[in-house]
Protein backbone atom coordinates (compact mmCIF):
# COMPACT_ATOMS: atom_id res chain seq x y z
CA UNK A 1 0.00 0.00 0.00
CA UNK A 2 0.97 3.44 -0.93
CA UNK A 3 0.47 6.61 1.50
CA UNK A 4 2.07 8.62 -1.83
CA UNK A 5 2.11 6.43 -5.00
CA UNK A 6 2.99 8.52 -7.48
CA UNK A 7 6.00 10.15 -5.46
CA UNK A 8 7.18 6.48 -4.16
CA UNK A 9 7.36 4.98 -7.61
CA UNK A 10 8.20 8.08 -9.92
CA UNK A 11 10.80 6.90 -12.47
CA UNK A 12 14.47 7.61 -11.48
CA UNK A 13 14.64 9.80 -13.93
CA UNK A 14 12.03 12.10 -13.08
CA UNK A 15 13.20 11.88 -9.35
CA UNK A 16 16.39 12.78 -9.80
CA UNK A 17 15.08 15.97 -12.07
CA UNK A 18 13.00 16.61 -8.43
CA UNK A 19 16.65 16.23 -6.61
CA UNK A 20 18.18 18.79 -8.82
CA UNK A 21 15.57 21.39 -8.52
CA UNK A 22 15.02 20.92 -4.91
CA UNK A 23 18.52 21.20 -4.49
CA UNK A 24 19.23 24.32 -6.42
CA UNK A 25 16.77 25.86 -4.37
CA UNK A 26 17.91 24.48 -1.05
CA UNK A 27 21.29 25.97 -1.76
CA UNK A 28 19.97 29.02 -3.29
CA UNK A 29 18.03 29.29 0.24
CA UNK A 30 20.94 29.11 2.39
CA UNK A 31 23.52 30.63 0.20
CA UNK A 32 20.76 33.68 0.52
CA UNK A 33 20.23 33.27 4.47
CA UNK A 34 22.57 31.64 6.30
CA UNK A 35 25.67 33.40 7.27
CA UNK A 36 27.23 29.79 7.76
CA UNK A 37 27.05 28.62 4.45
CA UNK A 38 27.95 31.87 2.83
CA UNK A 39 31.06 31.74 4.18
CA UNK A 40 31.69 28.44 3.63
CA UNK A 41 31.00 29.35 -0.27
CA UNK A 42 33.18 32.15 -0.37
CA UNK A 43 36.00 30.07 1.11
CA UNK A 44 35.72 27.83 -1.57
CA UNK A 45 35.15 30.62 -4.31
CA UNK A 46 31.19 29.19 -4.94
CA UNK A 47 28.52 30.91 -6.52
CA UNK A 48 25.43 29.40 -5.35
CA UNK A 49 24.04 28.33 -8.83
CA UNK A 50 27.39 26.79 -9.41
CA UNK A 51 25.27 23.45 -8.72
CA UNK A 52 23.94 22.84 -12.00
CA UNK A 53 23.48 19.13 -12.15
CA UNK A 54 23.20 16.58 -8.95
CA UNK A 55 27.34 16.00 -9.69
CA UNK A 56 27.95 19.38 -8.80
CA UNK A 57 27.17 18.44 -5.23
CA UNK A 58 30.42 17.24 -4.92
CA UNK A 59 31.87 20.66 -4.79
CA UNK A 60 30.13 21.58 -1.89
CA UNK A 61 31.67 21.21 1.44
CA UNK A 62 30.43 18.84 4.01
CA UNK A 63 28.32 19.93 7.28
CA UNK A 64 29.81 17.91 10.19
CA UNK A 65 28.66 17.72 13.85
CA UNK A 66 31.56 20.47 14.82
CA UNK A 67 29.77 22.74 12.39
CA UNK A 68 26.81 22.41 14.65
CA UNK A 69 28.44 22.74 17.67
CA UNK A 70 30.31 25.89 16.43
CA UNK A 71 26.93 27.32 15.19
CA UNK A 72 24.86 26.98 18.27
CA UNK A 73 22.62 27.82 18.94
CA UNK A 74 20.95 29.27 15.51
CA UNK A 75 23.44 29.67 13.40
CA UNK A 76 22.35 27.18 10.52
CA UNK A 77 18.59 29.18 10.68
CA UNK A 78 17.61 29.52 7.63
CA UNK A 79 14.28 31.65 8.66
CA UNK A 80 12.84 34.25 11.08
CA UNK A 81 12.91 32.73 14.88
CA UNK A 82 9.23 33.60 14.86
CA UNK A 83 8.65 31.30 11.87
CA UNK A 84 9.88 28.33 13.91
CA UNK A 85 7.44 26.41 15.01
CA UNK A 86 9.72 23.47 17.03
CA UNK A 87 12.94 23.02 18.69
CA UNK A 88 14.32 19.42 18.99
CA UNK A 89 17.85 18.97 20.61
CA UNK A 90 20.25 16.16 19.89
CA UNK A 91 23.16 15.24 22.59
CA UNK A 92 26.63 16.98 21.61
CA UNK A 93 29.70 16.45 22.76
CA UNK A 94 30.90 19.56 24.51
CA UNK A 95 28.46 20.29 27.14
CA UNK A 96 26.09 22.25 24.55
CA UNK A 97 23.48 19.88 22.73
CA UNK A 98 23.10 20.65 18.81
CA UNK A 99 19.63 22.32 18.03
CA UNK A 100 17.49 21.85 15.55
CA UNK A 101 14.95 24.12 14.10
CA UNK A 102 11.98 22.99 12.31
CA UNK A 103 9.08 25.23 10.44
CA UNK A 104 5.18 24.35 9.97
CA UNK A 105 5.87 22.88 6.43
CA UNK A 106 9.23 21.06 7.97
CA UNK A 107 7.19 19.52 10.86
CA UNK A 108 3.78 18.42 8.71
CA UNK A 109 6.43 17.66 5.74
CA UNK A 110 8.16 15.19 8.82
CA UNK A 111 4.53 13.67 8.97
CA UNK A 112 3.96 13.00 5.51
CA UNK A 113 7.26 11.10 5.51
CA UNK A 114 6.57 9.01 8.49
CA UNK A 115 3.13 8.37 7.01
CA UNK A 116 4.43 6.86 3.92
CA UNK A 117 6.40 4.75 6.31
CA UNK A 118 3.38 3.84 7.72
CA UNK A 119 1.61 2.83 4.93
CA UNK A 120 4.26 1.21 3.11
CA UNK A 121 3.81 -1.82 6.25
CA UNK A 122 0.34 -1.59 5.54
CA UNK A 123 -0.74 0.36 8.80
CA UNK A 124 -4.09 1.96 8.26
CA UNK A 125 -6.35 4.04 10.72
CA UNK A 126 -7.54 1.15 11.71
CA UNK A 127 -4.49 0.43 13.64
CA UNK A 128 -3.83 1.38 17.62
CA UNK A 129 0.07 2.25 17.83
CA UNK A 130 1.50 2.65 20.69
CA UNK A 131 4.59 5.03 20.79
CA UNK A 132 7.28 3.49 23.82
CA UNK A 133 9.74 5.68 22.59
CA UNK A 134 10.43 8.36 24.88
CA UNK A 135 8.76 11.71 24.53
CA UNK A 136 10.52 15.12 25.16
CA UNK A 137 13.75 16.86 23.53
CA UNK A 138 14.12 13.92 21.23
CA UNK A 139 12.65 13.52 17.89
CA UNK A 140 12.17 9.48 18.85
CA UNK A 141 8.83 9.66 19.46
CA UNK A 142 6.92 13.02 18.32
CA UNK A 143 7.43 12.57 15.08
CA UNK A 144 6.27 8.91 14.82
CA UNK A 145 3.44 10.59 16.75
CA UNK A 146 2.68 12.56 14.16
CA UNK A 147 2.56 10.32 11.33
CA UNK A 148 0.64 7.99 12.95
CA UNK A 149 -2.02 10.74 13.87
CA UNK A 150 -1.41 11.90 9.54
CA UNK A 151 -2.85 8.17 8.37
CA UNK A 152 -5.43 8.38 10.91
CA UNK A 153 -4.37 5.97 13.54
CA UNK A 154 -5.51 5.59 17.63
CA UNK A 155 -1.84 6.87 18.95
CA UNK A 156 -1.10 5.98 22.48
CA UNK A 157 1.68 8.26 23.21
CA UNK A 158 3.18 5.68 26.00
CA UNK A 159 6.22 6.73 26.24
CA UNK A 160 8.86 3.77 27.62
CA UNK A 161 9.35 1.99 30.32
CA UNK A 162 6.79 0.54 33.47
CA UNK A 163 5.85 -2.19 31.74
CA UNK A 164 2.80 -3.34 33.44
CA UNK A 165 0.97 -0.04 31.87
CA UNK A 166 2.41 -1.04 28.25
CA UNK A 167 0.44 -4.35 29.12
CA UNK A 168 -2.54 -2.75 30.44
CA UNK A 169 -2.54 -0.31 27.48
CA UNK A 170 -2.12 -3.60 25.01
CA UNK A 171 -5.13 -6.23 26.74
CA UNK A 172 -7.43 -3.01 26.91
CA UNK A 173 -7.33 -0.95 23.98
CA UNK A 174 -6.11 -3.59 21.58
CA UNK A 175 -2.51 -2.18 20.70
CA UNK A 176 -1.52 -3.43 17.08
CA UNK A 177 1.70 -1.38 16.62
CA UNK A 178 4.58 -0.69 18.86
CA UNK A 179 7.14 1.88 18.31
CA UNK A 180 10.04 0.73 20.44
CA UNK A 181 13.73 0.18 20.64
CA UNK A 182 14.77 -3.30 20.52
CA UNK A 183 16.58 -3.75 23.99
CA UNK A 184 13.15 -2.97 25.26
CA UNK A 185 11.25 -5.12 22.76
CA UNK A 186 13.61 -7.54 24.26
CA UNK A 187 12.77 -6.46 27.57
CA UNK A 188 9.10 -6.32 27.28
CA UNK A 189 8.89 -9.80 25.70
CA UNK A 190 10.62 -11.11 28.58
CA UNK A 191 8.35 -9.54 30.87
CA UNK A 192 5.17 -10.63 29.62
CA UNK A 193 6.29 -14.49 29.20
CA UNK A 194 7.10 -14.33 33.02
CA UNK A 195 3.40 -12.67 33.50
CA UNK A 196 1.79 -15.86 31.85
CA UNK A 197 0.97 -13.57 29.07
CA UNK A 198 0.85 -15.61 25.37
CA UNK A 199 0.97 -12.25 22.79
CA UNK A 200 -0.42 -14.54 20.06
CA UNK A 201 -3.14 -15.36 22.10
CA UNK A 202 -3.90 -12.32 24.87
CA UNK A 203 -2.58 -9.11 22.42
CA UNK A 204 -3.64 -8.26 18.80
CA UNK A 205 0.38 -7.03 18.15
CA UNK A 206 0.83 -7.21 14.56
CA UNK A 207 3.85 -5.17 13.52
CA UNK A 208 7.22 -3.68 15.73
CA UNK A 209 8.73 -0.77 14.12
CA UNK A 210 12.22 -0.68 15.68
CA UNK A 211 14.88 1.79 15.69
CA UNK A 212 17.03 4.32 17.55
CA UNK A 213 19.44 1.62 18.20
CA UNK A 214 21.54 -0.79 15.60
CA UNK A 215 20.71 -4.41 15.76
CA UNK A 216 21.15 -7.42 14.21
CA UNK A 217 18.81 -9.63 11.94
CA UNK A 218 19.33 -11.72 14.11
CA UNK A 219 17.88 -10.11 16.96
CA UNK A 220 15.05 -8.96 14.71
CA UNK A 221 14.49 -12.54 14.46
CA UNK A 222 14.30 -13.34 18.13
CA UNK A 223 11.72 -10.07 18.59
CA UNK A 224 9.52 -11.62 16.19
CA UNK A 225 9.34 -15.05 17.80
CA UNK A 226 8.35 -13.50 21.15
CA UNK A 227 6.26 -10.75 20.53
CA UNK A 228 4.52 -12.83 17.07
CA UNK A 229 4.92 -10.00 14.92
CA UNK A 230 6.46 -8.54 12.24
CA UNK A 231 9.50 -6.03 13.18
CA UNK A 232 10.11 -3.34 10.36
CA UNK A 233 13.36 -1.44 10.53
CA UNK A 234 14.10 2.38 10.81
CA UNK A 235 16.26 4.34 10.15
CA UNK A 236 16.30 8.19 11.24
CA UNK A 237 18.25 10.99 13.41
CA UNK A 238 17.19 13.90 14.44
CA UNK A 239 19.78 16.29 12.12
CA UNK A 240 16.81 14.81 9.22
CA UNK A 241 13.54 15.19 11.12
CA UNK A 242 13.85 12.09 13.40
CA UNK A 243 12.30 8.70 12.18
CA UNK A 244 11.21 9.03 8.93
CA UNK A 245 14.01 9.05 7.02
CA UNK A 246 14.09 5.57 6.03
CA UNK A 247 11.68 2.73 6.84
CA UNK A 248 11.81 -1.25 5.62
CA UNK A 249 8.37 -1.73 3.27
CA UNK A 250 6.28 -5.33 3.43
CA UNK A 251 9.74 -7.03 1.66
CA UNK A 252 11.79 -6.38 4.99
CA UNK A 253 14.49 -6.02 3.11
CA UNK A 254 16.57 -2.52 3.21
CA UNK A 255 14.92 0.35 4.78
CA UNK A 256 13.66 2.68 1.39
CA UNK A 257 15.39 6.48 1.68
CA UNK A 258 13.07 9.26 0.73
CA UNK A 259 15.10 10.43 -1.88
CA UNK A 260 12.75 13.57 -3.14
CA UNK A 261 13.51 14.63 0.68
CA UNK A 262 17.47 13.66 1.14
CA UNK A 263 20.01 13.25 -1.50
CA UNK A 264 22.38 10.08 -0.48
CA UNK A 265 26.20 9.36 -0.39
CA UNK A 266 28.36 7.29 0.76
CA UNK A 267 31.71 8.33 1.49
CA UNK A 268 34.95 6.97 3.08
CA UNK A 269 34.73 8.42 6.89
CA UNK A 270 38.28 8.99 6.43
CA UNK A 271 38.86 10.46 3.13
CA UNK A 272 35.31 11.99 2.45
CA UNK A 273 35.70 10.70 -1.05
CA UNK A 274 32.12 9.47 -2.32
CA UNK A 275 31.89 5.63 -2.80
CA UNK A 276 29.90 3.73 -5.38
CA UNK A 277 26.77 1.67 -4.82
CA UNK A 278 26.82 -1.35 -2.85
CA UNK A 279 29.83 -0.31 -1.07
CA UNK A 280 30.24 0.78 2.51
CA UNK A 281 30.70 3.68 4.13
CA UNK A 282 29.84 6.60 5.62
CA UNK A 283 25.82 7.94 5.05
CA UNK A 284 26.08 11.46 3.97
CA UNK A 285 22.58 13.45 3.56
CA UNK A 286 21.38 16.91 1.79
CA UNK A 287 18.05 18.13 2.96
CA UNK A 288 15.63 19.02 -0.04
CA UNK A 289 12.47 20.02 1.68
CA UNK A 290 13.78 21.72 4.86
CA UNK A 291 12.89 24.99 5.36
CA UNK A 292 14.12 26.38 8.71
CA UNK A 293 16.83 24.48 8.83
CA UNK A 294 18.53 22.40 5.61
CA UNK A 295 21.88 20.87 5.63
CA UNK A 296 23.85 20.16 3.26
CA UNK A 297 26.00 17.02 2.75
CA UNK A 298 26.06 16.26 6.29
CA UNK A 299 28.02 13.69 7.67
CA UNK A 300 26.25 10.94 9.40
CA UNK A 301 28.88 8.96 10.50
CA UNK A 302 26.32 6.20 10.22
CA UNK A 303 28.30 3.25 8.41
CA UNK A 304 25.41 1.38 5.56
CA UNK A 305 25.38 0.99 2.31
CA UNK A 306 23.27 1.34 -0.55
CA UNK A 307 20.93 -1.40 -2.20
CA UNK A 308 21.65 -0.95 -5.47
CA UNK A 309 19.30 -3.31 -6.94
CA UNK A 310 15.29 -2.65 -7.14
CA UNK A 311 12.81 -3.19 -4.43
CA UNK A 312 9.62 -5.56 -5.80
CA UNK A 313 7.92 -4.02 -3.87
CA UNK A 314 8.02 -0.93 -6.96
CA UNK A 315 9.39 2.06 -4.75
CA UNK A 316 12.06 3.86 -6.76
CA UNK A 317 13.58 5.04 -3.99
CA UNK A 318 16.38 3.43 -2.93
CA UNK A 319 17.12 0.99 0.26
CA UNK A 320 20.17 1.48 2.67
CA UNK A 321 21.20 -1.93 4.28
CA UNK A 322 21.46 -2.11 8.50
CA UNK A 323 23.62 0.29 9.78
CA UNK A 324 26.28 -1.66 11.06
CA UNK A 325 28.83 0.90 12.83
CA UNK A 326 29.31 4.59 13.86
CA UNK A 327 32.32 6.63 12.10
CA UNK A 328 33.29 8.23 15.24
CA UNK A 329 33.00 7.08 19.19
CA UNK A 330 28.94 7.71 19.97
CA UNK A 331 26.99 5.28 21.74
CA UNK A 332 23.34 4.46 21.78
CA UNK A 333 21.89 3.04 24.98
CA UNK A 334 18.59 2.81 25.43
CA UNK A 335 17.86 4.60 22.55
CA UNK A 336 19.95 7.81 23.74
CA UNK A 337 22.96 8.81 21.95
CA UNK A 338 25.89 9.12 24.30
CA UNK A 339 29.60 10.57 23.45
CA UNK A 340 31.91 9.26 26.21
CA UNK A 341 33.54 12.96 26.19
CA UNK A 342 30.09 13.89 28.15
CA UNK A 343 30.74 11.23 30.61
CA UNK A 344 34.58 12.76 30.59
CA UNK A 345 33.13 16.01 31.20
CA UNK A 346 30.79 15.40 34.31
CA UNK A 347 33.59 13.42 36.22
CA UNK A 348 36.60 16.59 35.23
CA UNK A 349 33.36 18.31 37.04
CA UNK A 350 34.50 16.30 40.51
CA UNK A 351 37.08 16.83 42.25
CA UNK A 352 37.15 13.32 44.19
CA UNK A 353 37.24 11.30 41.14
CA UNK A 354 40.21 11.13 38.64
CA UNK A 355 39.64 11.75 35.03
CA UNK A 356 40.19 7.63 34.41
CA UNK A 357 36.86 6.03 33.58
CA UNK A 358 35.25 3.03 31.61
CA UNK A 359 32.14 2.81 30.22
CA UNK A 360 30.80 -1.00 30.25
CA UNK A 361 27.47 -1.93 27.80
CA UNK A 362 26.16 -5.21 28.79
CA UNK A 363 22.84 -7.63 28.70
CA UNK A 364 20.16 -5.71 26.78
CA UNK A 365 20.98 -2.51 27.67
CA UNK A 366 23.09 -2.37 31.37
CA UNK A 367 25.52 0.51 31.48
CA UNK A 368 27.65 0.85 34.26
CA UNK A 369 30.94 3.46 34.63
CA UNK A 370 33.67 2.61 36.40
CA UNK A 371 35.67 5.78 37.84
CA UNK A 372 39.04 6.04 39.77
CA UNK A 373 38.83 8.03 42.79
CA UNK A 374 41.07 10.40 42.81
CA UNK A 375 44.17 10.60 45.28
CA UNK A 376 42.78 13.05 47.74
CA UNK A 377 39.48 11.51 47.41
CA UNK A 378 38.97 8.99 50.13
CA UNK A 379 38.57 10.25 53.59
CA UNK A 380 37.87 6.70 54.92
CA UNK A 381 34.22 7.01 55.20
CA UNK A 382 32.61 3.96 53.20
CA UNK A 383 29.33 6.11 53.75
CA UNK A 384 30.88 9.55 51.76
CA UNK A 385 31.44 7.06 49.15
CA UNK A 386 28.48 5.66 48.57
CA UNK A 387 27.04 9.27 48.19
CA UNK A 388 29.38 10.28 45.66
CA UNK A 389 28.95 7.53 43.86
CA UNK A 390 25.04 8.19 43.89
CA UNK A 391 25.90 11.79 43.34
CA UNK A 392 27.98 10.94 40.45
CA UNK A 393 25.24 8.31 38.77
CA UNK A 394 22.55 11.48 38.98
CA UNK A 395 25.35 14.10 37.29
CA UNK A 396 25.66 11.65 34.38
CA UNK A 397 21.89 11.10 34.33
CA UNK A 398 20.94 14.89 33.74
CA UNK A 399 24.46 15.22 31.38
CA UNK A 400 23.10 11.72 29.06
CA UNK A 401 19.59 11.83 30.23
CA UNK A 402 19.86 8.31 31.10
CA UNK A 403 21.00 7.03 34.84
CA UNK A 404 24.13 4.45 34.31
CA UNK A 405 25.30 2.22 37.26
CA UNK A 406 28.14 3.43 38.95
CA UNK A 407 31.54 1.36 40.40
CA UNK A 408 34.17 3.73 42.07
CA UNK A 409 37.66 1.95 41.58
CA UNK A 410 40.56 2.66 43.26
CA UNK A 411 43.21 5.05 41.61
CA UNK A 412 45.59 3.66 38.83
CA UNK A 413 43.21 0.06 38.63
CA UNK A 414 41.60 1.02 35.10
CA UNK A 415 43.60 -0.32 32.17
CA UNK A 416 45.59 2.51 30.40
CA UNK A 417 46.63 2.17 26.85
CA UNK A 418 49.29 3.65 24.64
CA UNK A 419 48.00 6.41 22.93
CA UNK A 420 43.95 6.88 22.80
CA UNK A 421 42.52 5.22 25.96
CA UNK A 422 39.59 2.69 25.11
CA UNK A 423 36.90 4.06 27.12
CA UNK A 424 34.18 1.52 26.11
CA UNK A 425 33.55 -1.79 26.50
CA UNK A 426 30.60 -3.06 24.28
CA UNK A 427 29.46 -6.58 24.89
CA UNK A 428 25.86 -6.83 24.34
CA UNK A 429 24.05 -8.85 22.10
CA UNK A 430 21.38 -6.63 20.12
CA UNK B 1 48.39 12.60 74.48
CA UNK B 2 48.65 11.37 71.10
CA UNK B 3 45.53 10.97 69.13
CA UNK B 4 44.21 7.68 68.27
CA UNK B 5 44.42 7.09 64.66
CA UNK B 6 42.38 4.39 62.11
CA UNK B 7 43.97 3.26 59.16
CA UNK B 8 41.78 3.20 56.59
CA UNK B 9 41.99 1.34 53.24
CA UNK B 10 40.09 1.67 50.11
CA UNK B 11 39.63 -2.41 48.17
CA UNK B 12 37.29 -3.27 45.44
CA UNK B 13 34.99 -6.06 47.01
CA UNK B 14 36.66 -9.44 46.08
CA UNK B 15 38.49 -12.04 47.21
CA UNK B 16 42.15 -11.08 48.02
CA UNK B 17 41.71 -7.71 48.69
CA UNK B 18 42.05 -7.63 52.60
CA UNK B 19 45.27 -10.14 52.15
CA UNK B 20 47.11 -7.90 49.91
CA UNK B 21 46.39 -5.07 52.45
CA UNK B 22 47.60 -7.40 55.32
CA UNK B 23 50.78 -8.22 53.75
CA UNK B 24 52.17 -5.20 53.38
CA UNK B 25 51.75 -4.76 56.92
CA UNK B 26 53.37 -7.87 58.14
CA UNK B 27 56.10 -7.17 55.59
CA UNK B 28 56.78 -3.68 57.72
CA UNK B 29 56.59 -5.50 61.09
CA UNK B 30 53.21 -3.78 62.13
CA UNK B 31 50.91 -5.14 64.69
CA UNK B 32 47.33 -4.98 64.07
CA UNK B 33 44.97 -3.83 67.40
CA UNK B 34 41.74 -4.35 65.51
CA UNK B 35 40.64 -4.71 62.27
CA UNK B 36 36.48 -3.69 60.73
CA UNK B 37 35.49 -3.85 57.01
CA UNK B 38 32.30 -1.77 55.81
CA UNK B 39 31.09 -3.32 52.72
CA UNK B 40 28.56 -1.99 50.42
CA UNK B 41 28.15 -2.96 46.72
CA UNK B 42 31.10 -2.90 44.27
CA UNK B 43 33.60 -1.64 47.37
CA UNK B 44 34.72 -1.80 51.17
CA UNK B 45 36.68 -0.20 53.26
CA UNK B 46 39.22 -1.39 55.61
CA UNK B 47 40.25 -0.51 58.74
CA UNK B 48 43.23 -0.92 61.04
CA UNK B 49 44.12 0.13 64.30
CA UNK B 50 47.87 -0.26 64.64
CA UNK B 51 50.80 -0.06 66.69
CA UNK B 52 52.75 2.57 64.04
CA UNK B 53 50.13 4.01 62.16
CA UNK B 54 52.18 6.92 60.15
CA UNK B 55 54.37 3.91 58.88
CA UNK B 56 51.38 1.55 57.91
CA UNK B 57 50.08 4.58 56.03
CA UNK B 58 53.33 5.37 54.24
CA UNK B 59 54.23 1.97 53.47
CA UNK B 60 50.53 1.27 51.63
CA UNK B 61 50.88 4.36 50.04
CA UNK B 62 54.10 3.31 48.69
CA UNK B 63 52.46 0.38 47.35
CA UNK B 64 49.43 1.89 46.00
CA UNK B 65 46.55 1.70 48.08
CA UNK B 66 44.18 4.38 48.50
CA UNK B 67 44.53 5.38 52.41
CA UNK B 68 43.60 7.81 54.62
CA UNK B 69 44.00 8.06 58.62
CA UNK B 70 41.41 9.34 60.26
CA UNK B 71 41.37 10.16 63.78
CA UNK B 72 39.34 8.74 66.84
CA UNK B 73 38.33 8.70 70.31
CA UNK B 74 39.35 5.98 72.49
CA UNK B 75 37.29 5.53 76.20
CA UNK B 76 38.23 3.27 78.67
CA UNK B 77 35.29 0.91 79.45
CA UNK B 78 34.80 -0.66 83.01
CA UNK B 79 35.06 -4.47 81.70
CA UNK B 80 31.70 -5.78 83.94
CA UNK B 81 27.84 -5.04 83.15
CA UNK B 82 27.00 -1.64 83.02
CA UNK B 83 30.52 -0.85 81.71
CA UNK B 84 29.22 0.16 78.26
CA UNK B 85 25.69 1.29 79.43
CA UNK B 86 27.48 4.06 81.82
CA UNK B 87 29.69 5.42 78.69
CA UNK B 88 26.84 5.36 76.39
CA UNK B 89 24.56 7.00 78.61
CA UNK B 90 27.10 9.73 79.26
CA UNK B 91 27.66 9.81 75.26
CA UNK B 92 23.57 10.51 75.05
CA UNK B 93 23.02 12.63 77.81
CA UNK B 94 26.18 15.35 76.51
CA UNK B 95 24.48 15.20 72.63
CA UNK B 96 27.81 13.66 71.24
CA UNK B 97 26.64 12.02 68.08
CA UNK B 98 28.65 8.81 67.36
CA UNK B 99 29.03 8.28 63.43
CA UNK B 100 30.90 5.07 63.56
CA UNK B 101 31.84 3.07 66.82
CA UNK B 102 33.57 -0.33 67.55
CA UNK B 103 34.53 -2.02 71.28
CA UNK B 104 37.04 -4.65 72.36
CA UNK B 105 38.11 -6.02 75.01
CA UNK B 106 41.70 -7.37 76.13
CA UNK B 107 43.32 -8.02 79.60
CA UNK B 108 40.38 -7.18 81.51
CA UNK B 109 40.11 -3.92 80.26
CA UNK B 110 37.77 -2.64 77.84
CA UNK B 111 37.88 0.37 74.92
CA UNK B 112 35.43 1.69 72.94
CA UNK B 113 36.41 3.85 69.97
CA UNK B 114 34.51 6.36 69.13
CA UNK B 115 34.66 8.33 65.38
CA UNK B 116 32.71 11.81 65.91
CA UNK B 117 32.27 15.11 63.60
CA UNK B 118 33.54 17.06 66.03
CA UNK B 119 36.24 15.63 67.65
CA UNK B 120 37.88 18.28 69.54
CA UNK B 121 34.31 19.27 71.16
CA UNK B 122 33.78 15.48 72.32
CA UNK B 123 37.24 15.09 73.81
CA UNK B 124 36.40 18.23 75.81
CA UNK B 125 33.03 16.97 76.82
CA UNK B 126 33.92 13.79 77.53
CA UNK B 127 37.07 14.78 79.52
CA UNK B 128 35.25 16.26 81.68
CA UNK B 129 32.81 13.79 82.89
CA UNK B 130 35.32 12.02 84.12
CA UNK B 131 36.00 9.39 81.34
CA UNK B 132 39.17 8.11 80.73
CA UNK B 133 40.53 9.06 77.18
CA UNK B 134 43.29 6.27 75.85
CA UNK B 135 46.31 7.72 73.74
CA UNK B 136 47.40 5.55 70.76
CA UNK B 137 50.51 3.74 73.15
CA UNK B 138 47.69 2.94 75.64
CA UNK B 139 45.43 1.73 73.52
CA UNK B 140 48.33 -0.64 72.24
CA UNK B 141 48.93 -1.88 75.48
CA UNK B 142 45.54 -3.20 76.45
Amino acid sequence: MFWNHGIETLERSALESLQLQRLKSTVARVAGRVPFYQRQFAALGLEPNAVRSLTDLGRLPFTTNEDLRATYPDGLLAVERSDVLRLHTSSGTTGKPKALFFSAKDIDNAAELMARCLVMTGVTREDVLQNMMTYGLFTGALMMHYGAEKIGAMVIPAGPGNSDKQLLLMQDFGTTVIHVTPSYALYFADFIEKRGVDPRKDLKLRKAFIGAEPYTEETRGKIEAALGLDVYNSYGLSEMNGPGVAFECECKAGMHLWEDNYIIEIVNPRTGEPLPDGQTGELVLTTLCREAMPLLRYRTRDITSIIPSPCPCGRTHRRLNRITGRADDMLIVRGVNIYPQQVERVLMGLPAVGRNYLILLQGLDEMTVKVELAEGGFDGQVEHLVHLQSDIANRLRAEILTKPKVELVAPGTLPVSEGKAKRVIDTRAL
Amino acid sequence: MSAVKLVSVFAENKPGQLAKTTQVLARADINIRWVTIATTEGFGVIRFLVDQCDLAWQRLKQEGFTVSLTEVLAIEVADRPGGLHAVAECLGRNQINVENSSGFVSHNQAVLLIEVLNIDQARAILSEQHLRLLSQEEVMAV
